[in-house]
């Protein structure tokens, strides 16, 4: 038994027991038996150490690791509980990076200066997405695979076809710094995060989210700006990619317009999907998107463990994936639920 | 002669809810047999429990003497029941032909036989008297009457004794409903057990032979049609007595006189849709729009209303003129719009009854201005009692409430914005008579309290029992304005066949 015992799995327990949001439950529980085997299974995967006041071990990792699929499903939960997707965020990514290592390394902005550029890029091409979707009603799948297709480009053509490192403390910072003895990374996601569940929740945007992926045509008899709405997802979408894009090209202290943000698109979409929401639109569960994100990410974590080769790892990871999404199939549920002769819970 | 299909003690409840108790029905081959009752009564879940859409908790189901069980809407088929939904449940994209032979298809080693299928439909269209129709028409072109009789084609595509119609005629209009019933009427003549459900009283009584009446899940009692006076009738399905159903046959007293004009609309139309119109409304007074299915009046609801934009004329709002560009703007005048398509222009089907009460407020209101969830509760709750919806509470998803208490929550949707100006487009469409009443009391509430309102409605005795005056629309334009007596069903009537052509 380790310190790390005593703390995480008290405490998952509890989030289990204790959460009253069943779109929470099952996301949850697909994190901790992951944890459970990792505890069997997989030496010094809990090992945590403190070094200079900070805190390292794989754990601490996942927290890192993870903070950019948890930005971009933070997006993705409002795109998607519209009835959308976007398809872009990862290429959003690369093109947020190569703006923010450009404009240091080579025209000699300021950070400050390179990381609003980043962002106001990102929202810009988000207003582009939004544009198609939301006004020229373009299929977002359709409409933001251009963007996902073109925008890896689009960063090429900023960086000149070349990988731009750098070495400014305060970027190298954003993705590799420590706060409060944490990954500074983990800050961001608690703000973002905060945030939104702010705009979401303590605002009427939720409700129109929802309303506007449940039934358009009502919303729009109902004097309700859906179309606004839905624009707006993709900007906030496209900002949220925006920061993971920083992020990324923080952690390799370069702009790789190939690599950056590469398929982290459907990790996205697959993290807001064992969060509980549904392709279609409509409901949606920040926080149950935030823990598919980490199951994800701790998953990656976990072949990497177990010596899984970065080639075949996404076979074992499709595995899970797929067991995951049986336990929330409205067929097999029921069934299963009768297997474990638990108490049945009104859905 | 003892019944061809007997249900028996047929039960069935949702989470906490009882649909069915015990519930007994028969119906006889050669006949016609009605199924009645207020919406919630347990009509669709009896017809469900008998298809095998709902497992049954309890009962049994006997056939020609024998018991059958079917776990789906196929299995039943191949038993012998075939149903026609009250939604055509056909596939829009695909032929006549196809869609009637859809899972059955002739097929010769593992293919299809394309001559076989079409020649099949032919058949079953044959049966019905529709030998002239094209099956290698996309069925999204034929008309819903066409629609709804392809579909009846493909219910007696297969061999079958007891042929369920779940309110048919929802959306047919008079001369369709009369070739459909000569259709059913030729089918019991061959000997065919036919359970009929629908709300016209009128249709029952033409078509039905005997009348089986639910109230809450539960059996009221088994009549025979030509025994059974009309209004008796209503009493049972409301569950009132005689008196109070009589009472409310009278038309509502005029109320106070109207006060100024609202909206004025000047030679309003849209190409190819609806011809220059002149109209007004004014405070404390229901304004109907009577004609036919089609003729328009939904099409010059949408305009009043922003939804469809104006190509010609203009539009006056408190006598100021203006345009509207959106519902958006037409709400921030204080106008309120039930649309005719509950299901696809109304309802937030999986978001809750409080959710969908207060959106069209909450959408006023704007994104910053969230209305605070206490207000939310507090106006949901006063709703619920107030126009008395039935649901088990606010957070109940609407889908799972009855047609008749979903319009009801649509109704509040927009009353809670306080309207001046409210637009009803057939606000009682396949509802039940207990909450059409409730609809049409709170009709004359509304006026009397001074709000203008709009009403249409295919009924025409419904229509002119609620509106002070009237504008007849006939083929897309205004034919006629009535007022004073010449606001009845005759008035109407005469005015869609006599008038001239766009009068002007």
């Amino acid at each position: 038994m380790s310190p790390t015992d005593f703390i995480l799995w008290p405490v998952l327990a509890a989030l289990l027991f204790f959460t009253r949001k069943q779109a929470l439950m099952k996301p949850l529980l697909a994190l901790t038996l992951l944890l459970l085997y990792n505890r069997f299974c997989s030496p010094g995967f809990f090992d945590l150490e403190i070094k200079e006041g900070h805190l390292y071990g794989r754990l601490i990792d996942i927290l890192n690791q993870g903070a950019k699929v948890m930005l971009l499903a933070l997006g993705m939960s409002l795109v998607i509980a519209t009835g959308g997707v976007d398809l872009s965020v990862g290429a959003i990514m690369a093109v947020a990076g190569a703006v923010l290592a450009q404009g240091v390394a080579a025209r000699g902005w300021s950070p400050a200066t390179a990381i609003t550029a980043a962002l106001g890029v990102s929202a810009l091409l988000g207003l582009w997405n939004g544009l198609l979707v939301a006004f020229l009603r373009i299929q977002p799948i359709v409409a933001t695979l251009i963007l996902m297709v073109a925008g890896r480009g689009l960063a090429m053509l900023i960086t000149d076809g070349q990988i731009i490192n750098f070495e400014n403390p305060s970027l190298v910072f954003l993705g590799n710094g420590y706060f409060l003895g944490l990954p500074f990374t983990l800050t961001l996601v608690l703000v973002m995060l905060g945030l939104t569940a702010f705009l979401t929740r303590r605002t009427a945007l939720g409700l129109f989210l929802e309303a506007t992926g449940d039934n358009e045509t009502a919303c729009r008899y109902a004097g309700l700006p859906a179309r606004n709405v839905k624009f707006l997802t993709y900007v906030f979408a496209a900002f949220c990619a925006g920061l993971a894009g920083l992020i990324a090209t923080s952690n390799i202290k370069s702009a790789d317009a190939n690599n950056i943000g590469l398929y982290l698109e459907l990790d996205a979409i697959l993290a807001v999907v064992v969060g509980g929401a549904a392709l279609t639109g409509g409901r949606f569960h920040l926080l149950a998107a935030m823990v598919g994100a980490l199951f994800i990410q701790t998953l990656t974590t976990t072949l990497y463990a177990a010596n899984v080769s970065a080639d075949i790892a996404p076979v074992p990871k499709a595995l899970v994936i797929i067991a995951v999404c049986l336990l929330q199939s409205p067929v097999l549920r029921p069934k299963l639920a009768k297997l474990l002769a638990k108490k049945e819970r009104p859905a | 002669m003892p019944p061809l299909l007997q249900l028996r003690g047929v039960s069935k409840r949702f989470t906490g809810v009882v649909a069915l108790d015990g519930v007994d029905f028969n119906a006889y081959s050669g006949k016609v047999h009605a199924l009645m009752g207020e919406n919630g009564a347990g009509k669709s879940t009896l017809i469900k429990a008998l298809t095998g859409v709902h497992p049954r908790d309890a009962g049994e189901i006997t056939l020609d003497g024998k018991h059958i069980s079917p776990t789906s809407p196929r299995e039943a088929e191949a038993v012998g029941v075939s149903t026609v939904y009250q939604e055509v449940n056909l596939i829009p994209d695909l032929s006549i032909a196809e869609n009637i032979c859809l899972g059955r298809q002739p097929k010769r080693l593992g293919l299809l036989r394309w001559a076989g299928i079409r020649e099949r439909a032919r058949a079953a269209l044959a049966r019905l008297g529709l030998e002239k129709l094209d099956v290698n028409q996309t069925l999204s072109a034929c008309s819903i009457a066409i629609q709804q009789l392809v579909a009846l084609a493909r219910a007696l595509d297969v061999d079958a004794k007891v042929l369920i119609l779940d309110e048919p005629t929802s959306s047919l209009d008079a001369r369709e409903v009369e070739e459909l019933f000569a259709v059913v009427r030729k089918l019991r003549d061959q000997g065919m057990a036919i359970i009929f459900v629908s709300h016209f009283l009128d249709q029952v009584y033409s078509l039905a032979d005997r009348i089986t009446v639910l109230r809450n899940g539960k059996l009221v009692g088994e009549y025979i049609a030509a025994q059974l006076p009309r209004l008796q009738l209503v009493a049972h399905m409301m569950g009132r007595n005689l008196a109070e159903v009589e009472a409310l046959q009278h038309r509502a007293p005029p109320g106070t006189p109207p006060g100024k004009t609202i909206l004025e609309t000047k030679q309003l139309g849209r190409k190819g849709s609806i011809e220059p119109t002149d109209l007004h409304v004014r405070q404390g007074e229901v304004l109907g729009f009577a004609g036919l299915l089609g003729s328009g009046r939904s099409e010059l609801a949408r305009l009043l209303f922003g939804v469809d934009h104006a190509t010609s004329g203009e539009l006056h709002v408190d006598g100021e003129k203006t345009s509207f560009g959106s519902p958006r703007d037409a709400i921030q005048r204080g106008f309120a719009f039930t649309p005719e398509d509950r299901k696809i222009q109304a309802i937030l089907p999986n978001l809750t009854v409080r959710e969908n009460l207060v959106i069209a407020l909450q959408a006023r209101r704007g994104l910053w201005s969230r209305l605070p969830r206490a207000e939310q509760d507090a106006l949901v709750e006063k709703f619920i009692k107030v126009l008395k919806i039935k649901t088990s509470g606010p957070e109940q998803l609407i889908k799972n409430l009855s047609g008749g208490n979903q319009q009801k929550v649509i109704l509040a949707r927009w009353l809670v914005t306080e309207p001046r100006l409210l637009i009803l487009d057939e606000p009682t469409r396949g509802i039940d008579v207990g909450a059409q009443a409730d609809i049409e009391r709170l009709l004359a509430e509304l006026r009397d309290q001074g709000l203008a309102i709009v009403f249409i409605c295919s009924d025409a005795s419904e229509l002119s029992r609620n509106s002070q005056r009237l504008i007849v629309l006939r083929d897309h334009a205004k034919v006629a304005d009535l007022a004073g007596a010449d606001v009845s069903e005759h008035g109407v009537m005469h005015a869609i066949a006599h008038s001239g052509p766009s009068a002007p």
